[in-house]
């Protein structure tokens, strides 16, 4: 990728991954996004391979890179072509698992930590209800004290990896107070009066099932508490910044496939003689695009490397994913505009990164709260 | 058992191929480990796994195959060693430097690609085998190695052939030997970490060939369109294929 904060070993990383993606995960994207499904044994064998666990410590059966090596595995993850089978990853490795790592205890990282990296168990976050989502401080489902255990009350929408998963990572309300009475448990799928509801059908990302989820008297053991009790908050802030730069770095590869496949046609394609991109209305949207996704790619690499280096960039981190969200959506937008009406058939892959970016603009907090964020941080 | 894997790194299969004076331009192309080689290295773990001992690899040429031997690492070889030899050694330059290298010492089974996908010469093994005096199979399909020999199923253009070999043995590996792995990040990390021998051989023998020019084959495409009745077209379609295309 020739950036600074690239060095020889993510050069290699890359070049693996991009090899196993492009030839154990492409072949399928048709497959999947139509079964609106993908087998449990890609996380096996990523697991296997490592790719689940790069920056987890070797301890707990990880590779103990950088933050540098998520960034590298979640750009290589668009070349699934499939949003869905990226996302499915990402939220297992990078959003459902980190706060185990930094928040958890020992005993929860060996129980649910070690098995999500080998691939054997997988994660999912749940965080959005229907009354709630962008706004995480208005969660109602309630966990209440009972003895030694928590009981669990209320429902989850929304939900990625929410059919498959094996163990959920759970924001509830267990105080009055807005920001300060919400913890973070870890229920097991097999628990008594939790279930799955529907499988949600969405407008793109296609491969990944999102679900609603049910807790009735769900009982918790304290020990599946993550963190302090009121602290939720706060730690969720901190895992949707992580959260946010994949996000965000997803957004700008994925723009970056939209390109290629612009590209690809505006050369292949012919009208009034000559292939549309050599019309300058045709080259100037493609140099636009380039331009936009180089933009968006330098805030989000800056980014990295202040999160690698122990900043908590909150403003900038949502100007990225900010930037990078509707930025690819430009793109995808524009790559679909150029293919004309074949962009419009479901036979070419452009409409489904089109799809597919369109979430990017909703997930891990919309662009209306990045925008507040950023003013908030401002200081208005 | 010692299980030797002799590699070469071609350019990936789907990079576009430029030719410039004479010469095929590699700058900017990605380099990876012989598609057929990368069956030998697998069959090699497969055959270390089942049966214990080492995997070693070897390679001839310059400074940047050393990036195919450390894949073999992270594959998990044990070891590897680059003899140094300029780009563009003839076979017969390199069957002898791989040969005086691996002269040194016993091997139980030499394992290599039944071809390079690059040139295509599919000499370099066999001739390897010769300098050293052992038997060698070629394009094996299955391998099964115990009691000191080796019982390969090898492709003979489209049949199987079976044949028993007492080791030490070379055996070269055709597509559909096995189906290679995917190096893990421990593996990848590890392979970081190890050291590549390299070696300069002491009596280099002279290329028996000398290229004379390096060109891009062009492809004629040529267009029929048939025309006349569906009955009309059939017949003449099936006397094309039979009298041209000599295909039915």
């Amino acid at each position: 990728m020739g950036h600074f904060i690239f060095n020889d070993t993510h050069d290699t990383l890359r070049a693996e991954i991009r090899r196993y993606v492009e030839r154990e995960l492409a072949p399928h994207a048709n497959e999947w996004e139509e079964a609106e499904y993908f087998p449990d044994s890609v996380f096996w064998e990523m697991g296997r391979l490592g790719y689940l666990g790069l920056r987890y410590p070797e301890e707990y059966g990880g590779s103990g890179l950088d933050y540098y090596s998520a960034i590298v595995l979640a750009e290589e993850m668009t070349r699934a072509q499939s949003g869905g089978v990226g996302m499915a990853v990402a939220v297992h490795a990078e959003m459902a698992t980190p706060p185990i790592l930094k928040f958890g205890t020992e005993e929860q990282k060996r129980r649910y930590l070690v098995p999500a990296v080998k691939g054997k168990k997988i994660a999912a976050l749940a965080i959005t209800e229907p009354g709630a989502g962008s706004d995480v401080s208005g969660i109602r489902t309630r966990a209440v004290q009972d003895g030694g255990d928590w009981v669990i009350n209320g429902s989850k929408i929304y939900i990625t990896n929410g059919v498959r998963a094996d163990f959920y990572l759970v924001v509830t309300r267990t105080g009055d107070d807005q920001w300060g009475g919400l913890t973070l448990f870890l229920v097991e799928k097999e628990t008594p009066g939790f279930t799955v509801g529907r499988k949600l059908k969405k407008v793109g990302m296609h491969a990944s099932d999102t679900a609603e989820l049910f807790f009735e008297n769900v009982r918790v053991p304290d020990a599946n508490r993550v963190g302090d009790v009121g602290q939720g908050f706060y730690n969720i802030m901190w895992e949707l910044q992580g959260e946010r730069l994949i996000g965000a770095a997803t957004a700008v590869a994925g723009a970056e496939r939209a390109l290629e496949m612009a590209m690809k046609y505006a050369g292949e394609r012919e009208a009034f003689g000559r292939p549309i991109g050599r019309f300058q209305v045709i080259r100037h949207k493609l140099a636009q695009m380039a331009t936009e996704i180089e933009a968006a790619r330098a805030l989000v690499y800056t980014c990295a490397w202040r999160w690698q280096n122990g900043e908590y960039p909150v403003k900038e981190i949502s100007m990225a994913k900010l930037f990078a969200s509707e930025m690819a959506c430009r793109v995808a937008d524009e790559a679909l505009q150029i293919h004309g009406g074949a962009g419009y058939m479901l036979e070419y892959p452009v409409q489904r990164v089109w799809r597919d970016s369109r979430l990017l603009r909703i997930g891990a907090g919309t662009d209306e709260i990045m925008r507040e964020v950023i003013a908030k941080q401002m200081g208005f | 058992m010692e299980i030797l894997v002799l590699l070469k790194q071609t350019f990936d299969t789907e990079a576009k191929i430029t030719v410039k004076d004479g010469h095929v331009v590699d700058d900017d192309v990605t380099l990876v480990i012989n598609p057929y080689d990368e069956y030998a290295v697998e069959e090699a773990l497969k055959l270390r796994e089942a049966q214990g001992g080492a995997v070693t690899v070897v390679s001839v040429g310059t400074d940047r195959v050393e990036e195919a031997l450390r894949r073999a690492l992270a594959m998990g070889a044990d070891e590897a060693v680059l003899v140094e030899a300029p780009a563009g050694a003839d076979e017969l330059t390199v069957a002898h430097a791989l040969a005086e290298w691996a002269s040194a010492k016993q091997w139980d089974i030499v394992l290599a690609g039944n071809v390079s996908v690059d040139s295509g010469a599919g000499q370099v093994a066999l001739r390897f085998a010769e300098v050293l005096g052992l038997p060698h199979v070629a394009a094996a399909l299955k391998l099964e190695v115990g009691d000191g020999k080796a019982v390969v199923h090898r492709d003979a253009e489209g049949d199987t052939e079976v044949l028993e070999v007492t080791l030490p043995t070379l055996v070269t590996a055709q597509q559909g030997l096995n189906e290679p792995r995917y190096p893990s990040v421990p593996g990848i990390m590890k392979a970081k970490r190890k050291t590549i021998a390299r070696v300069t051989p002491a009596a280099p023998v002279a290329a028996a060939t000398v290229v004379q020019s390096v060109f891009q084959a062009q492809q004629n495409r040529r267009n029929t369109m048939i025309k006349g009745s569906p009955a009309e077209q059939a017949q003449q379609l099936v006397q094309l294929l039979r009298g041209e295309a000599k295909v039915v």
